[in-house]
């Protein structure tokens, strides 16, 4: 016994001695792997695996070690019970994924409970981060979109009056809620909001879109997850012809997923959306980015918003972990550290704002165009710094509490 | 055109269409439901498989949209028979719950080797420049894509009526249906038949599979995703019934549609509210036998 204590000690001794104590921070990331929307999941991870590769040796001598569990259905159920496993059982120190909302609604009390940091690569809903002080998110708010895609709707795009359609879940609530504010405040009409069924449900949208296309908006905003339903979005308008009727298709970026872009044909070119990122940025991260990601998953895959908000997500944790030196215990540190925290990415410069743990980012309104080579692609129009959550700062609803 | 009847022709038209995509899609399933009361949850699976076979072949090999449409339609039927006579024929006599085990861990089997060959990022079909865009018909425009799905689940109706009503396996199989037993004590080889129709339900469900990829569009999780949709139809049309399922499929698009037209703000809910009405005062369907 008084031996094994010594040896003990001794072993402790010589690890400090050496140079510093190496930490295994444990991460627990919950995304999507199977079900309709596992390639959502896909895209983040990815991204994921990407940053821990070429950044693993950021913060040495400490090291990460990954648990990844199934989100599961949009629902929040499924990633409430593995979520509290990985907390309770695996004893992970940091959250983070979350494509859907309910996710992360459904797991705030615990993260409040449990003192875990839950930093969020997707999920939008405006209030979330209201709901528990260990929550941080990297992505965005559907209000970074859909805001001033309002404004820029009736001055650019000439839209006086305009339909809207959405996915009926939080996130499309928000969206057209943004959108509709900002809209309405700038002086433009609302026609009519149209719920378009749960996330589950069969993504035929085309009676929803003709009596949009009957009624003669000047312009149809439309918020839909951007899995399977983002193609349906585009056909549905392709095929009724909307276009030509003088329907104008704009949205938030989820309608054009950069994943699925190249195949949604002809029927895209022409969509204005408002959103934080696309392949075809231009600044010097994003191409360092599309490289690396050509290299590792080849050259017919491509990231997404989703990919690049995860990239951001780990690159924020990873300065977390290296300025508390992998000492990342006590969860409040850890957010203390990240607010204010600025990082360099795909979508440039992006910071979380101390205030509201929200990310802060640059938003571009962005035209689907056919590029030179072919292919579907991305102009930019215009692009606005540095947004914020402008849910929270006027604080509209839940925002404001 | 005044605004009514333009509304009208509109939610006529789409709800047509959707209809006939439901029966192309269930009808197989409502077949094999009758004749052999097997609960076959991988009739989704044969869809997906039909829907990857026609992506692969138009992708990769060039070939056209019709024409892939028939190639996946009989290559699916074709592997069905071997799913049919290996695996299902041995839990015929079994009990509903052993059939819908094997079936529902067959779709999820499907689910696996769809992503890993494919990968789980929705696909889409390119279409020839015919069925894109819209076709006028004198009054007004219609897509084209739906009014080739109208004209091809209207050749299909005539085609299987005439199968069914006419032909000597047609007759065959209705007296399978009607009473199994007195139809193979006159001679009627109902295990050769099931093989059959096995096979032709399963490719319809490939074609109905083919089809949905331009209006669903096409994942891994297809094989489960719209099975409910599929057992609605079925429920609702009453099982082995052609006349049932034909007449389930346009009540349940014509209402969905024109619900979500007329009422959007309901949404989704009226496909439910119908199947529950029906069920409700007839719970073996429209052409179902008590």
């Amino acid at each position: 016994m008084r031996l094994n204590g010594w040896l003990g000690v001794a072993a402790v001794a010589l690890t400090v001695g050496g140079t510093a104590l190496a930490e295994t921070v444990k991460i627990g990331v919950v995304l999507p792997f199977s079900g309709a929307n596992a390639d959502l999941g896909h895209q983040v991870d990815k991204a994921f695996d990407l940053y821990v590769k070429l950044h693993a040796k950021d913060i040495e001598p400490n090291k990460i070690e990954i648990i990844k569990r199934d989100e599961g259905p949009p629902t929040g159920a499924q990633a409430k019970t593995v979520a509290t496993e990985l907390i309770t059982n695996d004893k992970v120190q940091i959250l983070t994924g979350f494509v859907f909302s309910p996710s992360a609604i459904a797991l705030a009390p615990v993260v409040t409970q449990a003192k875990v940091p839950m930093i969020i690569a997707n999920a939008g809903t405006a209030w979330i981060t209201n709901l528990s002080p260990y929550i941080a998110r990297l992505s965005f708010s559907m209000w970074h979109h859909g805001y001033p895609m309002g404004a820029y709707a009736f001055n650019k795009i000439g839209c006086k009056t305009a339909a809207l359609a959405y996915t009926d879940f939080p996130p499309g609530k928000d969206s057209t809620e943004a959108f509709k504010t900002g809209f309405e405040k700038a002086g433009g009409k609302v026609t009519e909001s149209i719920p378009m069924g749960s996330p589950v449900q069969v993504p035929d949208f085309t009676p929803f879109f003709q009596r949009i296309k009957d009624a003669k908006p000047d312009c149809m905003y439309v918020f839909i997850p951007s899995g399977a339903h983002a193609t349906g979005v585009t056909k549905a308008y392709g095929e009724l012809g909307m276009r030509k009727a003088g329907v104008k298709l704009i949205g938030p970026m989820d309608l054009i997923p950069d994943n699925k872009l190249q195949d949604m044909g002809d029927a895209a070119i022409g969509t204005v959306v408002m959103g934080n990122y696309a392949v075809d940025l231009d600044n010097a991260d994003n191409k360092a980015f599309n490289k690396a990601w050509h290299e590792a998953y080849g050259k017919d895959s491509y990231p997404d918003f989703m990919s690049a908000a995860g990239w951001d997500t780990m690159h924020a944790i990873f300065d977390a972990i290296k300025k508390l030196n992998g000492k990342v215990e006590d969860g409040s540190k850890v957010i203390d550290v990240m607010k204010g925290w600025t990082g360099n990415g795909p979508r440039g410069q992006v910071s979380i704002d101390a205030a509201t743990r929200d990310v802060v980012q640059d938003e571009h309104a962005m035209e689907v165009i056919r590029k030179p080579d072919g292919k579907l692609g991305i102009k930019v129009l215009g692009t606005t710094k540095a947004v914020k959550d402008e849910c929270k700062e006027l604080k509209v609803g839940r925002c404001g509490s | 055109m005044p605004q009514v009847a333009n509304i009208a022709v509109s939610i006529l038209f789409d709800g047509l269409a959707y209809a006939m995509f439901l029966f192309i899609t269930s009808v197989g399933l409502s077949v094999t439901m009758g004749l052999m009361g097997f609960v076959n949850l991988a009739h989704g699976a044969f869809a997906m498989a039909g829907g990857y076979v026609v992506v692969t072949l138009t992708r990769t090999y060039g070939v056209g949209f019709v024409p892939s449409l028939v190639i996946a339609a009989v290559v699916v039927g074709a592997v069905s028979v071997v799913f049919e006579r290996v695996l299902y024929r041995r839990l015929y006599k079994s009990t509903d719950l052993e059939q819908v085990l094997l079936t529902i861990g067959l779709a999820f089997m499907a689910i696996a080797t769809a992503t890993y060959l494919y990968g789980p990022i929705p696909k889409s079909v390119p279409l020839p420049e015919w069925l894109q865009g819209d076709v006028n018909l004198g009054f007004r425009y219609f897509p084209s894509y739906r009014a080739f799905l109208i004209v091809l689940g209207a050749v299909l109706i005539a085609v299987l009526w005439y199968a069914f009503e006419r032909t000597n396996i047609g007759a065959k199989i209705r007296a399978a249906v009607d009473n199994r037993r007195m139809a193979e004590s006159v001679g009627i080889n109902v295990d050769r038949l099931f093989t059959l129709t096995f096979a032709v339900g399963s490719g319809l469900a490939a074609l109905g599979g083919g089809l949905a990829i331009q209006l669903l569009g096409l994942s891994p999780s297809f094989a489960v995703l719209y099975l409910v949709l599929f057992l609605i139809v079925v429920a609702v049309g009453g099982l082995g019934s052609l006349k049932g399922t034909l007449l389930a499929a346009l009540v349940l698009g014509i209402f969905d549609t024109g619900g979500k037209y007329l009422l959007a703000d309901a949404g989704g809910f009226f496909v439910y509210a119908v199947t529950v009405v029906v069920l409700l005062i007839k719970p073996a369907g429209f052409y179902g036998r008590e």
